[in-house]
């Protein structure tokens, strides 16, 4: 009865009649009760499935990924301090791995500075196996869900002030590797910041969230979900906004106009000059002897 | 003249042959022409100038597209000052953009916004108005490589010269100032490297950054004080140097290629009127409408994209226009270590070398070329035939090594872009680059310097020998040789139509006493770079050596006689298409 006491007066101070003890441990076990009834069959389910996946994800990864990131996502690292084959991979979440699969960067081809973009080769419900292998692992961000990252929901009037907060918040955090267009840029050593014209708003989001290759992490704290998800609003937008202004020749800024000056002006020009120097203006020859 | 094609006044006056023709009453444009010439002395300033004399080539025309694209910047400019707003004020952004709007910027960004989406054809005006100034500064380029490739830089257009250096100069600076106007995250980004530049000049530089930005950068002075400057000083000096570039060309006449008929005394060429003032008006549509097009279908700093300055921001690709590219080039491979600490102050040449002393020396020496080249060669005749470009060997290295040097470091500029279009490491572009800009001007003034070498040789056995026909023939005794054939009589003039190089030597080096003369150390100077400049040159052959040639070949074909026909490539075999009943096939 003191244990019973106990954990009523835990529930609250000011309802300390001798019976509301026993009262609230009966209604508890009648809520957990029904609960149990009416949800446990599905959660039965759902423990089986989620079993089973993560086995499923178990054997993709010790067939497609383990020769890295080692039998158990644990890394493998090399002589040299510092550097590893493949990373360990505790704690990197589903979204890790729903990102760098999902781009088809993951699994790689062949070692190098950056791991490029590439055909998907898992299917969907491949990568959810692996993703919820890996996160099995360790607690890291899970995929984000759909409701995170678009901004279907809202008002047209606050769609309109999301895309324009996006894009300050995309000019002060993104432009400076991935270009004022989203068309990408280089980095140190033969890295780079890839280009984002057809990337998922899904896969951009867990792109900020896991920070992978080179990007860094922009966590919640430091980009909220809706920074985010403003962020993805404005690069839908530039997307769809006809090019006002015509052929953007790369969206690469003053070198590939440069380019395209050289080229098609002064070279289409000194065509022009070569056809106008080599005729004549007369239109009748008759009259050179005039 | 011959009766048949004697002009026909019919027209302009009546005349029965025998008495004096009378003039006949003016048209309508006749009258007026009368009444204007009668006031402002037309006839007398417009008889000599219309019937002015141009000789015909195409490179001729490089230096108009500059002109003609400078036309078109006045009237695209013109129309954007009608809207442009040259004010830092800060306004929050209402227009049609849906990206910016509610977004705070300058006036001066909101008007190049407004320009762009809401006044109607602004864009077009804005991106044709950047195109143009692409243009102009390229063709300015390319004429000047012509200009010296042909030898049309020396005496007596020097002067000239450096006012094509100073235009050049000038619509760098233009086109910069412009480029910075709108305020955007790309320019605004130029403008902050600007004050970087005047700020890293030792012990004023702070003091020019304040006098620009008129207080700490960026204040709200800039803008207004670029636009003036963008608008009204450059431009009117750009106007002023274009006149004199172009009375000085009227005053020199028009340099022209040799050829029969063709002297340093005349001119061959068509009239102005009606001929170049057609060709001429006629190319000023072509550079409108290439310019039009360009502007009309290709985006150019599309500045919704970059949105307005922010010192926090930067986008990637932040390049100045293409013709700033080579200093921003050297800036980018420099080690940036490079500085010093005298006295408790930087010193950073890593800012310095690319941008304050390599830069301007590279125009200095661009404006004494002319000089160094007429004093090395002691060369005092006025030249109004140009020369081509192998017959100089050592002037045309020399500027092909100018633009090895300008390309590499232009293509420093852009390393970002090839490293992540080439896939090619940012670093390994520097340290490549750190060799090449040294490197590369040597081996392209080797390899030019060659290579004209062995074009004048060529020029030499053509002379010599005559052209290669491509007729091979075989000799009884199964040698095989190609037939050559004399050139044109007019094709051999126009190669031989050069002066042969004289190397300077010392004179009078030294007394008896062995006691220099006076002056003499610039003489063997001088010496020494004319035997560089000159002594691999091959000269055009002599009188005598062509007489010989000539007797050779005569010799050559008495060999071949008995030919009634042109050589057509079968007279010595026997592949000479042939009727049946002719004479049968030799049988060998």
């Amino acid at each position: 009865m003191r244990l019973l006491n106990r954990t009523a007066g835990r529930l609250s101070r000011h309802r300390r009649g001798p019976l509301a003890g026993l009262v609230v441990l009966l209604l508890g076990l009648l809520i957990s009760g029904s609960l149990y009834t009416a949800l446990a069959p599905a959660q039965a389910d759902t423990q089986a499935s989620e079993t089973e996946q993560v086995a499923h994800g178990k054997k993709l990864f010790l067939a497609s990924c383990a020769f890295c990131h080692g039998k158990n996502g644990e890394g493998i690292p090399t002589v040299r301090d510092g550097y590893q084959i493949g990373p360990p991979l505790a704690g990197v979440g589903a979204a890790a791995v729903d990102f760098q699969v999902g781009t088809g960067r993951m699994p790689l081809t062949q070692p190098g500075q950056q791991a490029p973009r590439k055909p998907v080769v898992f299917s969907q419900e491949e990568i959810d196996a692996l993703a919820a292998y890996v996160a099995s692992l360790g607690p890291g961000p899970a995929i984000p869900d759909e409701s995170d990252y678009s901004i279907e929901g809202l008002s047209e009037e606050e769609r309109q002030e999301a895309i324009s907060r996006g894009g300050q918040i995309f000019l002060t955090n993104c432009t400076a590797c991935h270009n004022f267009n989203g068309a990408g840029g280089a980095m140190p050593r033969g890295g780079y910041a890839p280009n984002l014209h057809d990337v998922e708003g899904k896969h951009i989001y867990e792109a900020l969230l896991t920070g992978p290759q080179q990007m860094p992490n922009f966590s919640n704290g430091n980009l909220t979900p809706e920074e985010k998800r403003d962020v993805i609003a404005y690069l839908g937008s530039i997307r769809e906004t006809p090019e006002y202004a015509g052929f953007t020749l790369g969206g690469l800024g003053p070198v590939s106009e440069g380019l395209f000056a050289w080229v098609v002006g002064i070279g289409g020009l000194v065509v022009g000059s070569v056809w106008i120097a080599s005729h004549t203006t007369r239109s009748k020859k008759s009259k050179v002897n005039a | 003249m011959s009766s048949d094609s004697r002009l026909d006044t019919s027209k302009v006056a009546t005349t029965n042959g025998t008495t004096a023709a009378t003039a006949s009453k003016p048209g309508r444009a006749g009258s007026l022409a009368t009444w204007a010439d009668d006031r402002l002395g037309l006839a007398t300033a417009m008889k000599k100038n219309l019937r002015k004399v141009f000789p015909d080539h195409w490179s001729f025309m490089l230096g108009e597209i500059a002109l003609w694209s400078f036309v078109v910047l006045l009237l695209t400019g013109v129309f954007l000052t009608l809207w442009f707003n040259p004010s830092m004020g800060h306004i929050t952004y209402e227009g049609s953009y849906d990206q910016l709007r509610g977004v705070g910027m300058s006036e001066s960004m909101a008007s190049t916004l407004h320009i762009s989406f809401d006044v109607r054809g602004g864009l077009l005006m804005r991106q044709m108005h950047h195109w143009a100034a692409m243009i102009f500064i390229a063709s300015m380029m390319v004429h000047l490589l012509r200009v010296y490739f042909t030898g049309a830089h020396r005496k007596p257009r020097e002067l000239n010269w450096v006012i094509g250096c100073l235009l050049l100069l000038l619509g760098t600076l233009e086109g910069f100032t412009g480029y910075s106007l709108p305020d955007d995250l790309l320019s605004g980004t130029g403008v902050r490297a600007a004050d970087g530049f005047l700020k890293a000049t030792p012990v004023v530089g702070t003091y020019m950054s304040f006098l620009l930005f008129g207080g700490e950068f960026p204040g709200e002075a800039v803008i207004p004080r670029l636009y003036i400057i963008h608008v009204l000083l450059i431009p009117g000096i750009l106007l002023a140097l274009i006149a004199a570039h172009m009375l000085l060309l009227v005053y020199h006449k028009h340099t022209q290629w040799p050829g029969p008929g063709r002297t340093e005394q005349n001119v061959v060429g068509f009239p102005m009127l009606p001929v170049y003032a057609a060709k001429a008006g006629g190319f000023f549509f072509m550079v409108f409408g290439v310019i039009a097009i360009m502007g009309g279908l290709m985006s150019i700093n599309p500045v919704w994209k970059f949105g307005p300055y922010d010192p926090t921001k930067v986008t990637a690709g932040s390049q100045p226009d293409w013709y700033m590219g080579w200093p921003d080039g050297l800036l980018r491979i420099i080690p940036s270590n490079w500085e010093s600490v005298i006295f408790g102050y930087t010193i950073s040449w890593n800012v310095m070398i690319p941008i304050l002393i390599v830069p301007p020396l590279m125009l200095v020496l661009l404006m004494l070329l002319p000089f160094i080249e007429g004093w090395i060669t002691g060369d005092n005749r006025d030249h109004h035939l140009l020369q081509r470009p192998r017959n100089a060997p050592t002037r045309t290295g020399v500027m092909v090594a100018l633009m090895t040097f300008y390309g590499l470091a232009w293509a420093a500029g852009g390393n970002d872009i090839i490293a992540i279009k080439l896939d090619l490491s940012i670093n390994q572009i520097t340290y490549f680059m750190r060799v090449a800009i040294f490197l590369g001007p040597l081996v392209a003034f080797w390899i030019t310097r060659r290579w004209c070498i062995s074009l004048q040789r060529h020029d030499n056995e053509k002379l010599l020998h005559g052209y290669e026909t491509g007729i091979i023939t075989r000799s009884p005794e199964g040698q095989y040789a190609e037939r050559h054939l004399p050139i044109a009589e007019k094709a051999a003039y126009t190669l031989t139509a050069r002066d042969r190089d004289e190397v300077l030597s010392v004179e009078a080096g030294a007394d008896s006493a062995g006691v220099p003369a006076p002056g003499s150390r610039a003489q063997r100077l001088r010496a020494r770079l004319s035997e560089w400049m000159h002594g691999h040159n091959v000269q055009k052959p002599t009188a005598a050596e062509l007489e010989a040639a000539h007797h050779h070949a005569e010799h050559q074909a008495e060999l071949q006689s008995g030919l009634d026909h042109p050589v057509d490539g079968h007279d010595f075999d026997d592949h000479r298409l042939r009727d049946a009943d002719e004479v049968p096939l030799r049988e060998h």
